[in-house]
C-alpha cells in the first residue's frame, strides 16, 4: 500500500493532502504515505482542526516509524472535534473516567461483601474457613488516580 | 476574566505581540497569568483555527471548548504520537480490566451466598423433616412447600431469592470487552496502546484539570458522544440474572 501510494504520488495521483492544497505532490511529500488519495476526508478533517503546517511540524518531530500512528491519532481527534466542537475527544475521556470510577466503587463494594462472607464463614467454623483464607476472592485494581487508596493490598488471588 | 481593554493584554495577544482589543475573542479565556495555556494551544492548533472554532460556538460554550482544546494540546505535546487517544485507549483497557475483575468478584460472592443458602436451607429442611413425621401430608415433595407454614421460613425464602436476584449473579458472565478492539472505526486498537507510564501521569493530570477547570455536563456529554459514535465502549452489565434452584435435600 505504502509503496503504491508513494509511487503514485510521484507519477499518477497526488496524495489527499496535495490534492486538497492544490499543489504538486513531490516524491518526498511528508503527507503522501499517510493521506492516500482515496481518503480525502481524513486530511480535510486534520487540516480543518490542526492546519497543514502544524501537522507537518508534528510529523517532522516524531520518528518515521511513529508517524502513521501519529497521523491516525490526529485524524481521530480531528474527527471527534468536528463531531463535537465543544469537547472533542476530551468528552470521551471524561465519560470513560466516570465509568472507571463507578466500576471501581462497585468492585470495592463487592470486595467488602466478600470480606464479610469470608469472615462470617471463618467465624462459624464450618470447616470451609481455611478454603476462604486461601482464596478470599478479593480483587484489587489499582487505578492511577487512587494510587494511595488500595485497601486490599496484595490479597488478590 | 482578563481586563484586556484597560490594563494587561491577554495571554494570546501577548504571545502574538499585538494590541489586545476590547473585543478580542481570546481575552476571556486566556488570562495573562496563564501564558502556557495559549502557547500550547497555538502550537498544536494554531491561533486562526482556534478563532474559527470559537466563532462557530455560542458564547456560553466557548470556555469549555477552550479548556478542552488546552487539554488536548497539553496531551499532544506530552505525547506527540498518541496525544489524547492514548489516554482513551488506556481508559478503555482499564475499564475492561475492571469489568473482568468485577465479574470474577461477583462470581466468587455468589458462591458464598449459595453456600449460605444451602446451609440455612439444609437446617430448615432437617427441622421440617422432623416435624413432617407428625403431619399426614408429604410436604417435602414440593421444593418450598414445607417452608410455607412458618413465618421464619418464609423470610428465609425471601432472603435467598432477593440476594440471588438483587446481586445479579451470572456465573457465565465473561465480562465485556473482548470485542472492543473493533470499536475504533478505522483504527486498530493495538496501535494506540501506550507503552509507557507517562499515560498514567496524563490521566492524573486530566483528573486534576477536570476537577478545577473543566465543567462537563454529564448528560450532554453522554448524549453527544453516543450520537457522535466516538469509539469508546459502554461497559456491559457484569452479570445477568441467574437464579439457582436450591434443592433442600
Amino acid at each position: 500500500m505504502a509503496s503504491s501510494s508513494s509511487y503514485s504520488s510521484s507519477c499518477n495521483s497526488p496524495c489527499a493532502a496535495c490534492k486538497f492544497l492544490r499543489r504538486k505532490c513531490m516524491p518526498d511529500c511528508v503527507f503522501a504515505p499517510y493521506f492516500p488519495p482515496e481518503e480525502p476526508h481524513k486530511f480535510a478533517n486534520v487540516h480543518k482542526i490542526f492546519g497543514a503546517s502544524n501537522v507537518s511540524k508534528l510529523l517532522n518531530e516524531v520518528l518515521p516509524h511513529q508517524r502513521e500512528d501519529a497521523v491516525n491519532s490526529l485524524a481521530y481527534e480531528a474527527e471527534a472535534r468536528i463531531k463535537d466542537p465543544v469537547y472533542g475527544c476530551v468528552g470521551a475521556i471524561s465519560v470513560l473516567q466516570r465509568q472507571v470510577l463507578r466500576l471501581q466503587k462497585e468492585l470495592d463494594a463487592t470486595n467488602a461483601d466478600l470480606l464479610r462472607y469470608a469472615g462470617a464463614s471463618c467465624n462459624r467454623g464450618t470447616g470451609r474457613g481455611s478454603h476462604h483464607g486461601q482464596n478470599s476472592g478479593l480483587y484489587s485494581f489499582s487505578s492511577p488516580w487512587s494510587s494511595s487508596h488500595d485497601p486490599y493490598g496484595d490479597h488478590r488471588n | 476574566m482578563a481586563s484586556s481593554s484597560s490594563n494587561s493584554p491577554c495571554a494570546a495577544c501577548k504571545f502574538l505581540r499585538r494590541k489586545c482589543q476590547p473585543e478580542c475573542v481570546f481575552a476571556p479565556y486566556f488570562p495573562p497569568d496563564q501564558p502556557q495555556k495559549f502557547a500550547n494551544v497555538h502550537k498544536v492548533f494554531g491561533a486562526s483555527n482556534v478563532t474559527k472554532l470559537l466563532n462557530e460556538l455560542h458564547p456560553h460554550q466557548r470556555e469549555d471548548a477552550v479548556n478542552s482544546l488546552a487539554y488536548e494540546a497539553d496531551m499532544r505535546l506530552r505525547d506527540p504520537v498518541y496525544g489524547c487517544v492514548g489516554v482513551i485507549s488506556l481508559l478503555q483497557h482499564q475499564l475492561r480490566q475492571l469489568q473482568m475483575d468485577l465479574t470474577c468478584a461477583k462470581s466468587e460472592l455468589s458462591k458464598y451466598q449459595n453456600l449460605q443458602g444451602i446451609t440455612s436451607h439444609g437446617l430448615i429442611a432437617a427441622a421440617a423433616a422432623a416435624a413432617a413425621s407428625h403431619h399426614s401430608n408429604n410436604i417435602l415433595n414440593n421444593q418450598y412447600n414445607f417452608l410455607s407454614s412458618s413465618r421464619e421460613r418464609e423470610r428465609d425464602i425471601n432472603l435467598i431469592s432477593s440476594t440471588t436476584t438483587g446481586i445479579g449473579i451470572g456465573t457465565g458472565g465473561g465480562g465485556g470487552g473482548r470485542g472492543s478492539a473493533d470499536q475504533y472505526n478505522s483504527i486498530s486498537h493495538h496501535q494506540f496502546f501506550p507503552r509507557d507510564q507517562q499515560q498514567q501521569q496524563m490521566i492524573r493530570t486530566f483528573d486534576q484539570a477536570a476537577a478545577g477547570n473543566i465543567n462537563y455536563d454529564a448528560s450532554s456529554l453522554l448524549a453527544m458522544n453516543v450520537s457522535a459514535g466516538i469509539p469508546f465502549q459502554q461497559p456491559r452489565a457484569a452479570a445477568g440474572d441467574d437464579r439457582r434452584t436450591i434443592d433442600p435435600s
